[in-house]
């Protein structure tokens, strides 16, 4: 992804840095660092079981269940992908939540400009379809999405399971773009078109950058949604196994210990492209709203 | 992977791009008069509307299927994570690899049920539009799902010329069941109990009876299922009666106690699986709880835990091998149902699944094995040959009962007494 | 007039992917959901369509109860994601400096693992003399019956950690645009901070709060998982009835009778949010 020069410098005030700018009296200081610590324990707070499972990982459990501490091990990190039909359903879980959150970040941004951007008919509606499939319980969603494919005969796998995720995905992308949009001065659109750049041009210099921070949050949304998604999985997915799917099953005889493994490394390589996107754009001085880094493991 | 096997079917692809779509396909997307949308044909292969019709288990009928049959190199199974046998790297499934060494048949293993309910739910619209549903052969708890599959006739008759060793292997009390009276659609995989769980120290005292999970002493520290099949089965035990003989009038009577349970504020919650977190933790002192897990709780590390059977009675439910109409692969799937009532095949399902098994000559092969072994290996094994949680003693099958089997009108009036209870 | 034709079919061009994806995997299966909820029948006979309407009140009559209780949850998880969430989308919004999408990472992290993972850790957490509430009950700053686990408090609880993410990215997103030279404006036209807080940035966050409420209240109302893990007898949510319905009873029509109350419900509610934040078009709310 190229730097999008006109925008960066239009919008370099917004993204100020970490040391205290001169002329914002609207934040205090104190405030500000209240705040800081504010966030980081609301942080905290969201990875409290985080925590649970990673020392899980790590406890030496003779029996079939894993819930009482019973000593320090390293024995599951040594085969942590020891259980073939585990192993095989998270390589699933990851491929089919990277790309439904592609194809749904791609759809969805396009619906949120249109909805945040212009005004059409059908546009009612199009919101009300929105609304509905975020508002439809989930096994009425899969049980739908199930009857469709079995008239259509349709076998279910994995494909199916992405077309589903992508279904529900799309609204929380366009839901977040256009929040992002309804702010957005269409002028500076206009002014681009004035200098001579073509809509495409356009679109990609100067609408993409503006609305990015929304793209990148309803992608973010998307894939924690398809990553974790039970339900609507189970209806459609066939043969196929996802990691929810297999874990949901196997509370019936105890989830094993590889769980809480690989767990552990999903939110590990999770944290990795955190800290390196942060290291990344640190050592950057001009703005770039996110690190390649980031862009693999959130939209592709 | 071979083509017709591969996960992605290539008519899926078809049926995506439109391109191949046949004219007849097309009408019945149109669905002629029905509105652009076609909803009346989408109705009318509606998967989520149910009818059938109950298949003939005549001799003829069976004959009829199996004479059919051609010899497939594989077939398709599925089942519950983690509910077979593992090896010693867990990567592999000794039966399994013992199974396809000795008949050249490939097992392909999906762990893709969840749950009987969901797994009724995915597999039902394609069985209803007569499409295979993936799998040849599939394990079912006995019950609501089990009749439901029979009802619908989405079950193959079994023809027992083909699987002799369950009738020589298997125990008197799994043959000729209530649920499927002369096994002519299932045989079991694996059995359990419902009774009571409980934490000695916590609790104190000996529990015996059902009724000790009425007591005001445990009052907010009680569990109870969550569920239309155990709660109100083993509540129908502690009066007395066997479910099987029981009348609308019984029912309502066991959900006026069970429901002055819930109001005097007794029950903590109505539990699913996740009972057994709670008894391990001491959140409940004392549970209705399933006889596999608190074996294994104990093992894994929650201490003083007791499994037993009230003196009313508790329950014995059974996970049953199925083959599913529209198989493909029938006679394999058959061979394997045979295959695991060797006791020696049986003792190493045991051993890894620690739930009832169907076969007791498989007790032998688990002591042998144990004899074959050392250390903790061996006394863990000489435990499992020992522990009336996996065989239990004709004393305590004599205290067992099974389910009530309902007919889809008495389910829909035993629903509407019971589901208020455990959802409210 | 070309460039006037090609600009008028824009949105619709852009509305396209996603309007053909939803209308077919989405929009058409639910309206054969909604006839099947005009069906009668049991599994075993089958269903017919019958237009009987009378499910829907028999289903409002049945499960009353679990309606009310899904609303207040959802409404109370709300107002907490909410207060808990928009302070730190404001500080990630303007403080977070370089690192705003290392910490929107980081906020949604918890939620790439299994709900599965998270619920035995919450019961382990949470248990009744577990490590949080066994050394509040030793040192004596709570009664011994005291418990979490198995109470409207605990699912309320689950229920604003689950959809905390969802309230504070739209929130972020909203706030993230707020250019700083308007406070910088703001702080100088009116006396004080509060106010200029209150008169600024609060009526510029609105979109994203609209959005926020969107994808917070209306998945809430309809979760079945918090109320089946952490409730206890009196918890039950109307997600959970459609589960059983349709799961354990095979009550198609009714499942579907009890989704569509559930929608048209939800709509109601947030038509009526949207004309309290004073517009007519519901939808318009988000760019007020």
């Amino acid at each position: 992804m190229s730097t999008p020069q006109p925008v960066a410098a239009a919008r370099d005030e917004g993204f100020g840095d970490d040391a205290p700018e001169p002329g914002t009296r609207l934040r205090g200081g104190r405030r500000s660092r209240g705040l800081h610590i504010y966030t980081w324990v609301v942080i905290g707070w969201l990875m409290l079981p985080i925590v649970v499972m990673i020392a899980f990982g790590f406890n030496n459990t003779t029996g079939k269940f894993n819930f009482a501490w019973q000593g320090f091990t390293l024995r599951w990190w040594e085969h942590p992908f020891a259980i073939q039909d585990l192993t095989g359903a998270l390589v699933n879980s990851i491929t089919i939540a990277l790309i439904a959150t592609a194809l749904a970040t791609i759809f969805g941004t396009l619906l949120g400009i249109a909805l945040g951007r212009h005004r059409f008919r059908g546009k009612g509606l199009v919101d009300l379809v929105l609304f509905a499939n975020i508002a439809a319980p989930e096994i009425v969603l899969g049980a739908a999405l199930l009857s469709l494919f079995v008239t259509l005969g349709v076998n279910r796998g994995y494909v199916t399971i992405v077309i589903a995720h992508v279904m529900f995905d799309i609204a929380y992308v366009a839901v977040t773009v256009r929040a992002r949009m309804a702010g957005v001065d269409p002028s500076i659109e206009e002014a681009a078109r004035d200098l001579g750049a073509g809509p495409w041009a356009t679109f990609r210099l100067v609408t993409i950058p503006v609305i990015l921070p929304g793209i990148v949050a309803g992608a973010l949304l998307a894939f924690a949604l398809s990553i974790d998604d039970y339900i609507i999985t189970q209806f459609n997915a066939g043969q196929t196994l996802t990691f929810p799917l297999w874990v949901y099953g196997a509370t019936r005889f105890g989830v094993p210990p590889q769980v809480n493994v690989i767990g552990t490394m999903i939110f590990t390589v999770g944290v990795l492209l955190a800290v390196a996107n942060g290291l990344v754009v640190q050592r950057r001085r001009t703005w770039k709203p996110l690190s390649p880094a980031l862009d693999e493991g959130a939209t592709e | 992977m071979d083509e017709h096997e591969a996960l992605i079917d290539p008519a899926m692809l078809r049926g995506l791009t439109g391109r191949r779509y046949s004219r007849r396909d097309v009408l019945r997307l149109t669905g002629a008069g029905a509105g652009a949308l076609g909803v009346g044909a989408l109705l009318s292969a509606c998967g989520v509307s149910g009818g059938g019709k109950k298949v003939s288990t005549s001799k003829d009928a069976i004959a009829a299927f199996w004479d059919k049959q051609k010899p497939t190199g594989q077939f398709n199974f599925a089942n519950w994570p983690l509910y077979i046998d593992v090896g010693s790297n867990k990567n592999d499934h000794p039966t399994i690899d013992m199974f396809e060494k000795k008949t050249g048949i490939k097992v392909k293993y999906f762990e893709v049920i969840q749950d009987d309910g969901p797994f009724f739910a995915q597999v039902s619209p394609a069985l209803k539009a007569h499409q295979y549903s993936g799998y040849d052969l599939a394990v079912i708890t006995n019950g609501v799902y089990l009749s439901d599959f029979v009802d619908l006739g989405y079950l193959v008759p079994l023809d027992h010329a083909k699987l002799p060793n369950f009738f020589k292997y298997a125990s008197a009390k799994y043959q000729n069941p209530t649920y499927d009276p002369g096994n002519k659609f299932s045989v079991p995989w694996q059995s359990g109990m419902t009774g009571i769980g409980y934490n000695r120290k916590l609790v104190g005292r000996k529990i015996t009876s059902f009724y000790d999970l009425f007591d005001p002493a445990f009052k907010g520290k009680v569990g109870m299922f969550a569920d239309n099949e155990d709660l109100p089965n083993a509540m129908l035990v502690a009066m007395g009666l066997d479910p099987a003989k029981t009348t609308e009038r019984d029912w309502r009577k066991a959900a006026t106690k069970l429901e002055a349970q819930k109001n005097a504020g007794i029950v903590r919650k109505y539990y699913t699986q996740d009972y057994i977190t709670a008894l391990s933790n001491g959140d409940t002192w004392i549970s209705q709880a399933w006889s596999g897990d608190i074996f294994q709780a104990n093992a894994s590390g929650a201490s003083d835990l007791e499994f037993i059977i009230p003196k009313e009675g508790g329950l014995l439910w059974t996970d049953n091998m199925v083959i599913l109409q529209q198989a493909k692969n029938a006679l394999s799937a058959i061979e394997w149902m045979n295959f695991v009532y060797q006791p020696r095949i049986a003792a190493l399902l045991a051993e890894g699944i620690n739930y009832v098994t169907p076969v007791p000559g498989a007790k032998a092969y688990i002591e042998r094995d144990a004899a074959a072994s050392t250390g903790s290996t061996r006394a863990g094994l000489l435990h499992l040959a020992q522990s009336p949680l996996i065989f239990p003693t004709a004393a305590d099958y004599d205290k067992l009962y099974r389910y009530r089997v309902l007919s889809q009108s008495e389910l829909t009036t035993w629903n509407s007494i019971f589901q208020p209870i455990y959802q409210s | 007039m070309i460039r006037r034709l090609r600009s008028a079919l824009v949105p619709y061009a852009l509305a396209l992917p996603a309007g053909l994806w939803l209308a077919i995997f989405f929009v058409a299966p639910m309206i054969v959901m909604l006839s099947v909820a005009l069906e009668t029948g049991n599994l075993i006979s089958g269903f017919t369509l019958t237009w009987h309407f009378a499910t829907f009140w028999q289903a409002i009559d049945l499960y009353h109860v679990q309606f009310i209780r899904s609303f207040v949850y959802g409404l109370v998880t709300t107002v907490l994601t909410i207060v808990i969430g928009y302070p730190v989308a404001y500080w990630i919004a303007f403080r977070g400096g370089r690192r705003k999408s290392t910490y929107l990472l980081l906020i949604l992290l918890p939620f790439f693992v299994s709900f599965v993972i998270r619920t035995v850790s919450w019961q382990f957490l949470l248990a009744d003399n577990g490590i949080l509430l066994g050394h509040l009950k030793a040192w004596h700053l709570v009664s011994q019956n005291f418990h979490v686990l198995a109470t409207s408090f605990a699912v309320v609880l689950g229920l604003t950690y689950n959809f905390l993410p969802f309230m504070i990215l739209p929130i972020y997103v909203g706030l993230e645009r707020v250019d700083e030279s308007l406070l910088d404006a703001a702080a100088d036209l009116y006396s004080s901070k509060r106010e200029a807080f209150l008169r600024v940035v609060l009526p510029l966050s609105v979109p994203g709060v609209f959005a926020g409420v969107l994808l917070t209240f209306v998945p809430a109302v309809s979760d079945y998982v918090n109320a089946q893990i952490l409730g206890g007898t009196s918890t039950t949510m109307i997600g959970n009835i459609i589960e059983t319905v349709y799961l354990e009873n095979n009550q198609y029509p009714t499942a579907a009778a009890l989704s569509f109350v559930l929608l048209a419900a939800l709509l109601i509610g947030i038509f009526a949010y949207a004309r309290a934040l004073g517009t007519e078009d519901v939808f318009e709310a988000a760019a007020a």
